[in-house]
C-alpha cells in the first residue's frame, strides 16, 4: 500500500497542491529555511529540547478525556476529547510556535513577525518571543482586533507589537498579505511564523510535524486506554493545522474514518462562509496551490465565519490533496450549529470550547447518535473559548432582541 | 525578432535607456486607463508594463494596492484588460505591452486560454510576481513556446548560486527589483545598484532594467546611465491616485511620463 503519509514532494507538492508561489525575494529565504529545518529535525539535540519545552512550558501531553455525559447525551458513539485547549495559551497555535522558535533561534534570527485571526496564533506567538527574548510583530485585520480585544491586550502584555491591517476586509487574509509584505522589506533578520499549515513550503509541511504531537499522543492514549484505535477523528479546519496534527498519524490506518469540519458560516448556499473544499475551486494564493473561495475572474472572496480563527479564504494544500484523493471527508457546520454545540459542551462537560472547535463538537453531534456504542470517536478540542466571550454574549442578545 | 528585442535593439543605437512605465489597467476606470494606455507611446514610454488587478497584491505597496481596489471596483477583469490590449493595439504596433500581475487570476482563466488570448491581442511578455522558476512549467514554458516573454524578477536576494536559475528561461529582458521590500518603497543607493548591474552582467546578456523607488526624472536619469532601462510605477499611479477627474488623472499620468522621458533621454547626452 502507498503511504498517505510521504507527502510533500521535494518541490512541496501534496499531488497537484501546495508549492513555493512567492516573489523571487522570498526565495532564497525560504530554501534556506527548508534546509535548516531538515537538519533541525535529524538532530536530537533539536528534538529534545523541544521535547523539553512541549512538557514543561507547554503542558504536554495533553489529557485524552472521555466525555462522559456527551457520550450519554448522544447515545450512541464513544466521544473522546483530545484537551489542546489545556496547553499554555489555551490552543494548539503553541505546538507549532515553541518548534518555529527553536528553528528561528538555531537560525540566528532575533525578530518574528507573524499574522493572527482569532489572536489565539498571535497570542502564541507573543509568548514564545518573550521566552526566547526576541522582538515580536503581529499583523491583524482591524475587524479581528474589534472583535478579539482581549487577545489582543495579551500580546500587547507580552511585549509584541500589534499592527493593525485596514486593507481588505481587516481579517486573517489581510494580515497575511501584510505580513508577507513586512518579511519582504525584513528579508535579514526577520522570522515570519505562519500559524497554519499553508503557505509557501516548508510551511505546510513543517507546521504538520509540529502540529503531529496532537495525533500521536492520542494514538498512544487511546492505545492505553481502550487497547485500539479510535474509529473516527473529528477535527474543525479553518487553515488546518489543528486538524492535521490530529489526522496526519492515523492517515495510513485505513480503518480510521477522518472528518474534517469547515466553516459554513450562514450556510454555503448564502455564499458568506469559510468553506474552501466544499464551496471553492482550486487557486493559487499566499504561496501555495489549494482550494480558494473566489470570483470567476479568480478575484479572492472574503470568507466569513462566527469564528476567527476559520475566517479564512484558502485550507493547508495537503486538506486539499486529502480531499482530492478523497481519504479525508470534509463537512461543514454553520454559526447556528456550532453556537448551539458551544451551549451544549459547556453545560454538560463543564468546558467552554473555543468556536472554532465547536464546529467540531457540532458535526459529532451529528454522526454520534447515528453511531453504535463501541464506536471511538476523537474530536480534537483544540482551544479554550475564553477568548470568544465577546462573540458568543453579542450572538445571545441578538437572539432574545428577536424572540 | 520579439517586439522587445525589436525595440532594445532599436535603444541600443540610439545609446539611450528604456523608460519602461507601468500602470493598472482599468484605474481609475476603462475609458480612462484606455486613454493612458493609449496616450503613453507619444508621451515617451518605450516599453509598457500593463497591471492585471487582484484582491491580494502581496508585493506591492499602498498606491498599487490601491489602484487595484480602483479598478476591480470598476470591475475590472482579466477579460477586460486583454480587451484593452486589443484596442491599444489597433492603432500602436511598435511599443511592447507586458502584462504583469499575480498568477492566480491567469490559473482561473486557464492558462492555455490565456496565453493564445494574450497572443491574439498583442502581448509582447508577462511577468507573474508568484510564479519563481520553480514553477515554470505552470506558464513560463508554454508561453515561451507560444512566442510571448517571461521576464523574470531578481531581486537583492537573488545570490550568485541562484541567479543562473532564474536567468535561465527568463526572456525580453530581466527586470532588477533594487530594494528587497514592495512597490512604491524607497530606493536603493546608487552603489547598490551599480553592483547589481555589474553582477547581473556576468549572468545575462538580456537588456536590464531597474525598478522599485524611481520617481522622479532626476533619479530616472541617474538609472538611465547605469542601466538598459528604468522602470516607473507608484509615482504614475500616485497621479491617478491625487486626480479629481478622470481627465486630469490621464493628464497627470502623460504629463509625468513626458518628464520622466525627457530626463531617460537626455541622460547619456
Amino acid at each position: 500500500m502507498t503511504s498517505f503519509r510521504a507527502g510533500p514532494d521535494a518541490n512541496g507538492l501534496f499531488g497537484s497542491f501546495g508549492g513555493q508561489y512567492v516573489a523571487e525575494t522570498l526565495m532564497p529565504l525560504i530554501h534556506d529555511l527548508a534546509e535548516e529545518y531538515e537538519k533541525a529535525k535529524l538532530d536530537p539535540e533539536f528534538q529534545k529540547e523541544l521535547a523539553y519545552f512541549q512538557r514543561d512550558f507547554v503542558g504536554r501531553p495533553s489529557p485524552l478525556y472521555f466525555a462522559e455525559r456527551l457520550t450519554e447525551h448522544c447515545g450512541g458513539a464513544k466521544i473522546y476529547f483530545k484537551r489542546e485547549e489545556l496547553n499554555h495559551t489555551g490552543a494548539h497555535k503553541i505546538n507549532n510556535c515553541i518548534g518555529q522558535a527553536l528553528l528561528a533561534k538555531r537560525m540566528g534570527k532575533k525578530r518574528i513577525i507573524a499574522e493572527t485571526g482569532a489572536g489565539m496564533h498571535g497570542v502564541a506567538t507573543a509568548t514564545v518571543a518573550a521566552r526566547f527574548g526576541m522582538e515580536c510583530v503581529i499583523f491583524m485585520g482591524t475587524t479581528d482586533i474589534d472583535r478579539q480585544q482581549a487577545n489582543v491586550f495579551r500580546m500587547k502584555l507580552l511585549g509584541a507589537t500589534v499592527i493593525p491591517v485596514v486593507a481588505g476586509t481587516g481579517t486573517l487574509k489581510d494580515a497575511m498579505n501584510e505580513a508577507l509584505r513586512d518579511w519582504v522589506t525584513n528579508v535579514h533578520n526577520t522570522f515570519y511564523m505562519i500559524g497554519t499549515v499553508a503557505g509557501p513550503h516548508p510551511y505546510p509541511a513543517m507546521v504538520r510535524d509540529f502540529q503531529a504531537v496532537i495525533g500521536k499522543e492520542t494514538r498512544e492514549q487511546i492505545l492505553a486506554q481502550e487497547g485500539r484505535l479510535p474509529d473516527s477523528l473529528v477535527a474543525c479546519i479553518g487553515g488546518g493545522s489543528n486538524a492535521i496534527g490530529l489526522f496526519h498519524p492515523f492517515l495510513d490506518d485505513k480503518d480510521v474514518q477522518i472528518v474534517g469540519v469547515e466553516a459554513a458560516g450562514y450556510g454555503i448556499a448564502t455564499g458568506k462562509h469559510a468553506a474552501s473544499l466544499n464551496g471553492g475551486v482550486p487557486g493559487v494564493l499566499h504561496g501555495n496551490r489549494t482550494f480558494l473561495l473566489q470570483n470567476d475572474d479568480g478575484q479572492i472572496i472574503d470568507a466569513h465565519s462566527i469564528s476567527a480563527g476559520l475566517d479564512y479564504p484558502g485550507i493547508g494544500p495537503e486538506h486539499a490533496w486529502l480531499h482530492d484523493i478523497g481519504r479525508v471527508e470534509y463537512t461543514s457546520v454553520t454559526d447556528d450549529e456550532a453556537l448551539t454545540a458551544f451551549h451544549t459542551c459547556c453545560r454538560l462537560e463543564g468546558i467552554i470550547p473555543a468556536l472554532e472547535s465547536s464546529h467540531a463538537l457540532a458535526e459529532a453531534f451529528k454522526r454520534a447518535p447515528t453511531l453504535p456504542k463501541e464506536h471511538l470517536m476523537v474530536i480534537n478540542l483544540s482551544g479554550r473559548g475564553d477568548k470568544d466571550m465577546q462573540t458568543v454574549m453579542h450572538h445571545m442578545g441578538e437572539q432574545e432582541k428577536h424572540a | 525578432m520579439s517586439r522587445l528585442q525589436t525595440r532594445f535593439a532599436e535603444l541600443k543605437q540610439q545609446n539611450r535607456a528604456a523608460l519602461v512605465t507601468f500602470v493598472t489597467a482599468g484605474d481609475p476606470n476603462y475609458d480612462a486607463s484606455l486613454a493612458i494606455l493609449k496616450g503613453l507611446p507619444k508621451a515617451g514610454a518605450d516599453v509598457i508594463e500593463l497591471g492585471m488587478p487582484f484582491t491580494d497584491p502581496m508585493a506591492d505597496g499602498p498606491a498599487i494596492q490601491l489602484a487595484n481596489i480602483r479598478a476591480l471596483e470598476g470591475r475590472q477583469d482579466l477579460a477586460k484588460t486583454l480587451q484593452m490590449v486589443r484596442e491599444f493595439r489597433q492603432d500602436e504596433q511598435a511599443t511592447p505591452l507586458v502584462l504583469m500581475g499575480y498568477f492566480n487570476p491567469i490559473h482561473k482563466y486557464g492558462v492555455s486560454r490565456f496565453i493564445a488570448d494574450a497572443k491574439e491581442a498583442g502581448v509582447d511578455g508577462l511577468i507573474v510576481v508568484d510564479l519563481p522558476p520553480e514553477h515554470n512549467a505552470d506558464l513560463c514554458d508554454p508561453a515561451q513556446a507560444a512566442g510571448i516573454d517571461f521576464i523574470r524578477l531578481t531581486t537583492p536576494t537573488t545570490d550568485d548560486k541562484r541567479l543562473p536559475k532564474v536567468l535561465n528561461g527568463s526572456s525580453g529582458f530581466v527586470y532588477y527589483v533594487s530594494v528587497a521590500g514592495v512597490t512604491g518603497a524607497g530606493s536603493a543607493t546608487l552603489e547598490h545598484v551599480q553592483e547589481a548591474v555589474t553582477r547581473l552582467r556576468r549572468h545575462t546578456d538580456l537588456p536590464l532594467c531597474i525598478g522599485f523607488g524611481i520617481r522622479t526624472p532626476e533619479h530616472a536619469a541617474t538609472i538611465a546611465r547605469l542601466a538598459d532601462g528604468v522602470v516607473v510605477g507608484s509615482a504614475l499611479i500616485d497621479q491617478i491616485a491625487n486626480a479629481a477627474s478622470s481627465e486630469q488623472a490621464v493628464d497627470g499620468v502623460l504629463s509625468l511620463c513626458a518628464a520622466l522621458a525627457e530626463g531617460v533621454r537626455g541622460a547619456r547626452a
